[in-house]
């Protein structure tokens, strides 16, 4: 922006705008992520609270204990799983509202920005009900007769990944829909007039235009997925241990930060590896459908 | 063409949508039923939501999550709205690398967050308490805040300012007149969203507030983990109802918005 | 050309602009007199806009002066230059409803209530706007959103006003239509118009003066008669009513026209004070509805080619006729039938005085 008139003064009033936000970020976002990438080569008090500034690295070797090389797979495995059904369920559901009416996408848009809203425990809570040995889901199968002792559902494998499945599947959806939303039908058209079948003309046109959807969509429930430790507590009792768990439980009881502070910079390091792969793929520096 | 037979794409969407809205309506339907126990419908009752309204730890903990809520909003909105007003028009060198870490609380894993927050506070021997949730909430709000002003910015004519001085306005009137009120629907709206995650958040507070202060989203955890009266049930539907209505003024800022783009269009 | 009575109002001395190593505006020198209408006739990218905001305060000449009736313009800022803009998109206030739009500027210059009241009705009656007061510009169609930023940058009574591509984004009847609206609310107002266009026969129909621009510079200046009937560069020829640019080397000399010679023949062209010589290469210029087109020549100066295309467009029917390997020619007649076909060997003539020199040298 060039303006003739625009002083120094004009300018430096522009300046003061952003000092706040610089100095926030600076010392509440920057200092804190140095701090605790440090503290992941401190040496830990083995006698208990606290650590000292003894550099090593053995809270990243620490990680290739069996122990924790499980609990990193079952974090992959769980993350994985759940990224390949909210694929499932999302992406058609992305796509299906991309092609409605106005007044039809504002309305499906209405209905899935009220759970996305809606406190994740409120949610997980109602799951709670829904899953429990006494609960809705056990009392309405035997009342049809189909079952008659209730199936232990709640604290298994399976609750867990419903619940993550749940608490993720709007990003999903809107990170697909955004891209669907945005894309122009008449390639689509285009494609079948020059004798591509619906489901040629889907992959060889839809897909890839909506790829930075989906793959923003990938992320978005991937890497949140490795941390949200309290469906994985809530749902899953204490037999799945997440990454982000494990952060948890090394911060609060095992007290060994420099191990916790070691796992969260691998998180984050992998968390970074993922966004710079989508850059490089689809050439878009933003995430598609963050709102 | 519009065919009476019923679509595919129709029945998935609304039986997905039914699929996610049964938690919820499970959670409401339960409020009312007089029964400790959230298995079996007993009968309807208001009784919850009127032990809800004795029951002085949870009323309290509302009142410290809408004052942690109202803050955390207010920093966030006022340091996100000058952050991205100031971005879009001076320049330096780190400039997208501030933007990257401005908005990184939003990227990275809750749990990371609530960490590195944790750490760092006891580092500074900041007490752990309202300071410090204030503190870690307008860090995550201020990203809200900050990408809606921002693409509200970039979506902006810069010929309106430009007319605006072509007819007489110096630059500051023209800002005030002219950007500010176009900018301040995105404001609102980031506001609003800013203030459902602080309202909303578990993790990050449950690392960053001391012993004593304790906000609703940590009440209804604990009471998730050891037991759950249906009190919670009334409670959840109250907040649920709250967030309908904030939709709707939302969804309404958003038409505003869109509404008011001026289309250059051929 | 403006008699020497009428005052300047606008004057341009050697404006340069570059942006980084980009150079858009190359010496400009342009005088607009009061009561003038003046249109910068160039394709996009030849710096007509950058012109126009320089002229507006909106962006700082490299080095140059911009004099407002004498006054040097240096360090004023827009808001102080008694210059208003209409913007390509009309930038109406979103906002702000037809009323609040209108009344933007004398509301800067603290005016009371009832005169601004009184100005933006009589704004509103000059562009047959009434009654929109309270609509807002989301709520009108294109050629309403025109009229108003018309009223808008008219209100304050600006010395000079400046049009960027005002009817670029209206549909060709609507063009037409608001065309001679402006052209007549000049005249009635008879306030100095400074208009941008890349549309020819905008510029032809409307202005007192049109400047051509080309590259950042004036490639020639002059009334809409002389730009269209006398060009004076190749450039010119083509941009303004596509005539056909030819070369030749001169074979006679008489006193009012040239002869001459191409690989394809011969052809007459108008002298037009020109001082050349026997053997020298000259480029000319003809429009194609000057063409005569004959099976068999009746003149023993012609040129010989064989029709290529024919297209209908407009209500005129063009004809490509294919001297040579890289050579065309385009002839337009009235109506759709010809009684050449595809392919046919015709002859092509014309008189001397439709065809003038243009730019000595290879024609580029």
């Amino acid at each position: 922006m060039s303006k003739p008139s625009v002083g120094t003064k004009k300018r430096d009033f522009w300046w003061m705008c952003v000092v706040p936000l610089y100095l926030f970020t600076l010392a509440f976002i920057l200092g804190p992520m140095i701090y605790m990438v440090a503290v992941s080569f401190a040496t830990n008090n083995p006698s208990g609270y606290g650590f000292q500034w003894i550099f090593t690295l053995e809270n990243y070797l620490r990680i290739q204990d069996p122990t924790y090389l499980q609990c990193f797979r079952q974090s992959f495995e769980l993350a994985f799983s759940t990224t390949a059904l909210t694929i499932l369920i999302g992406y058609p559901y992305g796509y299906y509202m991309g092609r409605l009416s106005p007044k039809g996408k504002k309305l499906m848009m209405f209905l899935v920005m009220v759970p996305f809203w809606t406190s994740s425990l409120i949610r997980l809570y109602g799951w709670l009900i829904l899953l429990q040995a006494k609960g809705v889901l056990n009392g309405l199968l035997q009342a049809l007769g189909l079952i008659e002792d209730p199936i232990k559902m709640l604290y298994t494998y399976p609750a867990v990944l419903v619940g993550m499945v749940y608490a993720l599947m709007p990003f999903m959806i809107l990170a697909v829909y955004s891209s669907v939303e945005k894309m122009d039908w008449s390639l689509v058209e285009a494609a079948r007039d020059l004798g591509a079948s619906p489901v040629k003309a889907f992959w060889t046109v839809t897909f890839p235009l909506t790829l930075p959807g989906l793959l923003s969509g990938v992320i978005l429930t991937f890497v949140p997925s490795m941390g949200l430790f309290f469906i994985a507590d809530l749902l899953g009792g204490n037999k799945i241990v997440l990454v982000g768990s494990l952060i948890q439980d090394q911060l609060t009881r095992g007290s060994n930060w420099p191990f916790a502070a070691a796992l969260a910079v691998l998180l984050m390091a992998m968390m970074t590896l993922m966004i710079v792969v989508y850059r490089k793929v689809t050439h878009v520096s933003e995430l598609e459908g963050r709102l | 063409m519009k065919t009476k037979k019923l679509k595919f794409s129709t029945v998935y969407l609304w039986i997905v949508t039914l699929i996610t809205y049964l938690p919820i309506l499970l959670v409401v339907i339960f409020s009312f039923n007089d029964s400790k126990l959230t298995v079996s419908w007993k009968g309807f009752t208001w009784r919850w939501y009127q032990e809800l309204f004795r029951d002085a730890a949870l009323m309290e903990a509302l009142g410290n999550s809408l004052l942690l809520g109202g803050l955390s909003c207010l920093f966030a909105a006022v340091i996100g709205t000058l952050g991205a007003i100031g971005m879009a028009r001076v320049h330096f060198k780190s400039k997208g690398m501030m933007e990257y870490l401005s908005t990184l609380p939003i990227m990275v894993p809750e749990i990371i967050l609530a960490m590195v927050f944790m750490a760092f506070f006891s580092l500074i021997g900041l007490p752990f308490g309202m300071v410090t949730l204030v503190i870690a909430h307008t860090a995550f709000c201020i990203p809200y805040v900050f990408m809606m002003v921002k693409a509200r910015l970039v979506g902006i004519d810069k010929s309106l300012e430009e007319a605006a001085r072509d007819l007489g306005a110096t630059p500051n009137r023209a800002f005030l007149d002219i950007t500010l009120p176009l900018i301040m629907p995105a404001v609102v709206s980031g506001c609003i969203l800013a203030f459902a995650m602080s309202f909303d958040d578990v993790v990050i507070s449950l690392f960053v507030t001391g012993s004593t202060l304790s906000t609703l989203p940590i009440k209804v955890y604990t009471q998730l983990k050891t037991g759950v009266t249906p009190k919670i049930n009334a409670l959840c539907t109250i907040i649920l109802m709250v967030i309908i209505v904030v939709m709707f003024v939302w969804s309404f800022l958003r038409k505003e918005m869109d509404q008011s783009k001026n289309k250059p269009k051929k | 050309m403006q008699s020497g009575t009428v005052p300047v109002v606008l004057e341009l001395l050697d404006i340069c602009k570059s942006f980084g190593d980009n150079r858009v505006l190359n010496d400009f020198c342009l005088t607009v007199h009061e009561g003038e209408f003046v249109t910068l006739l160039g394709s996009s990218g030849c710096g007509k806009t950058t012109l126009m905001r320089i002229v507006a305060g909106l962006e700082p000449p490299t080095s140059g002066r911009v004099l407002l009736e004498g006054a040097d313009m240096e360090g004023v800022g827009p808001e102080k230059r008694n210059i208003n803009m209409v913007f390509q998109n009309y930038a109406l206030f979103p906002h702000m409803n037809v009323f609040q739009n209108i009344a933007y500027g004398p509301k800067l210059k603290k005016l009371g209530k009832a005169e601004i009241a009184a100005r933006v009705d009589e704004m509103l009656r000059l562009v047959q706007m009434q009654g929109f007061e309270k609509r807002m510009p989301s709520e009108m169609s294109g050629g309403q959103r025109q009229r108003i930023a018309i009223a808008r940058a008219l209100i304050n009574n600006p010395r000079v006003l400046l049009l960027d591509e005002p009817l670029g984004a209206l549909d060709l009847q609507l063009r037409r239509q608001m065309q001679h609206e402006l052209k007549n609310l000049q005249k009635e107002l008879g306030i100095t118009f400074l208009y941008i266009t890349h549309d020819q026969e905008e510029a032809l129909n409307m202005s007192d003066r049109i400047v051509v621009m080309k590259d950042g510079r004036i490639e020639q200046e002059g009334s809409p008669a002389e730009i269209y009937d006398h060009p004076r560069t190749s450039f010119v020829a083509r941009f303004v009513g596509s005539a056909n640019v030819l070369q030749g080397t001169v074979k006679e000399i008489s006193e009012e026209a040239l002869l001459l010679e191409t690989p394809f023949g011969c052809f007459p062209c108008s002298r037009d004070g020109m001082a050349a010589a026997v053997g020298e290469s000259v480029t000319a210029a003809v429009r194609g509805e000057n063409i005569a087109i004959l099976a068999e020549a009746t003149a023993p100066c012609h040129l010989t080619g064989v029709v290529k295309e024919k297209t209908f467009a407009g209500g005129m029917l063009r004809i490509v006729v294919k001297l040579g390997e890289e050579t065309e020619m385009v002839i337009s007649r009235q109506g759709i039938n010809i009684e050449y076909a595809i392919g046919e060997q015709v002859a092509l003539e014309w008189p001397a005085c439709h065809c003038v020199p243009v730019d000595r040298g290879d024609g580029r």
